[in-house]
């Protein structure tokens, strides 16, 4: 039985437009090119390599941060590098702390090989057994709408969501590879200087 | 940068020792120099000659710290907590650089702070064989993705090195790993 799918574009605009002050941090591959997509602005940080540094990033900036929200958005192959960062972060316990896995079952930008999360894994499932304040999986467009009105209100700890989108490869939307200048930028965002 | 920096100029080094509580050992005194250098975030895999550090550093209320199932997650955690105006500090075990190897390209690329201190094994009085080949390669892993690295061999070298270390991981944008001899933290007591 294939089960519905939706249109990461459009699952990740919405996210964007309720993010609320929310700061973005993407990981590598077709997430950054979905929130990219969406707008560039300076309160995003892309990831183009580092992978598995995601969440671990959000974790890093939610600790710093704590009266601002932290939205990560990575995919399914960018977590399963991280996978032991659920325990890392659930035992850290933000409360400012959204982390959002793209799951297209697939790794996407290396020829849609097959992932483990189209084979049983479900990080909705490890991330509740990680003692996760909130996880769901969502498979369609109108659950995010939910979604977002459910991101607006407070946590207890850190929150994942999965979103099942469509396997594809979407024209690239590329964020500025200058690593420096993106971090630069956020900074400023927040009122820090360059060094 | 190809050989071991070492810290030979005490005018850089933002060092403040208590000059009335000349008991403390070094461990104490690196926190102190950590404390200085506006540490408030550190992250760790646990490491034996890491522990005064571990316990200093937790009971601190002024500090977040987050224990690590893997040490690479350290590195991006410290990233992020640049990004968010914070300094961190992130303890390993030399055991534990092989794993960042890739994750160092992060802040190497985008140029963040970063301030590891790592725990040697594999190097002195070793007994154990399997410590030895991570042990023998850490500075070079190290150098070859791009990290300065400082050595200490006595407790007051490895005070001083710190200190500057973090002034200039943190005022230079520099990546830096301060390796803590085996020498100093003695053989492994069972």
């Amino acid at each position: 039985m294939t089960l519905p799918t939706m249109d990461r574009r459009v699952a990740v605009k919405k996210l964007l437009d309720a993010r609320d002050g929310a700061l973005v941090v993407t990981g590598l591959g077709s997430p950054s090119y979905d929130v990219h997509a969406a707008g560039d602005r300076d309160d995003n940080y892309y990831l183009w390599g580092a992978m598995g540094g995601a969440a671990l990033i959000g974790l890093g900036l939610a600790q710093a941060q704590p009266q601002k929200r932290v939205m990560v958005i990575t995919g399914d192959g960018e977590q399963l590098m991280a996978f032991g960062s659920l325990a890392t972060i659930s035992v850290a316990r933000p409360k400012n702390f959204d982390l959002i896995v793209l799951d297209n079952q697939h790794f996407g930008e290396t020829g849609m090989q097959s992932s483990h999360t189209g084979q049983g894994i479900g990080f909705d499932k490890v991330a509740a057994a990680c003692g996760f304040s909130k996880t769901a999986e969502l498979r369609s467009l109108e659950e995010v709408d939910t979604l977002c009105e459910e991101l607006r209100r407070p946590a207890d700890g850190p929150r994942l969501f999965v979103l099942k989108i469509t396997a594809e490869n979407l024209p690239r939307s590329l964020p500025p590879r200058d690593a420096v200048e993106v971090k630069n930028r956020f900074r400023a965002h927040l009122g820090f200087a360059t060094c | 940068m190809t050989a071991s920096v070492r810290a030979k100029q005490p005018e850089t080094a933002t060092l403040t020792v208590d000059p009335a509580a000349p008991e403390k050992q070094w461990p104490d005194q690196v926190y102190d120099v950590l404390k200085a250098a506006g540490i408030s975030q550190m992250s760790y895999v646990p490491d034996a000659g890491h522990t005064t550090l571990i316990r200093r550093f937790s009971a601190d209320p002024e500090v977040v710290t987050n224990v690590l199932t893997t040490e690479e997650e350290g590195i991006a955690i410290a990233a992020g907590s640049w990004l968010g105006g914070k300094r961190s500090v992130v303890l390993m075990q030399s055991s534990g650089v092989g794993n960042c190897i890739n994750m160092l390209s992060l802040p190497v690329h985008a140029r963040f702070p970063l301030l590891v201190l790592v725990t040697m094994r594999g190097e002195w009085a070793e007994f154990n064989p399997w410590q030895v080949p991570m042990g023998q390669a850490t500075e070079a892993s190290l150098k070859a993705i791009g990290l300065r690295v400082l050595r200490a061999e006595t407790g007051d070298d490895l005070v001083e090195t710190v200190a500057q270390a973090a002034a200039m991981a943190f005022d230079a944008d520099q990546q830096i790993a301060v390796l803590i001899g085996q020498r100093l933290l003695g053989k492994k007591k069972w």
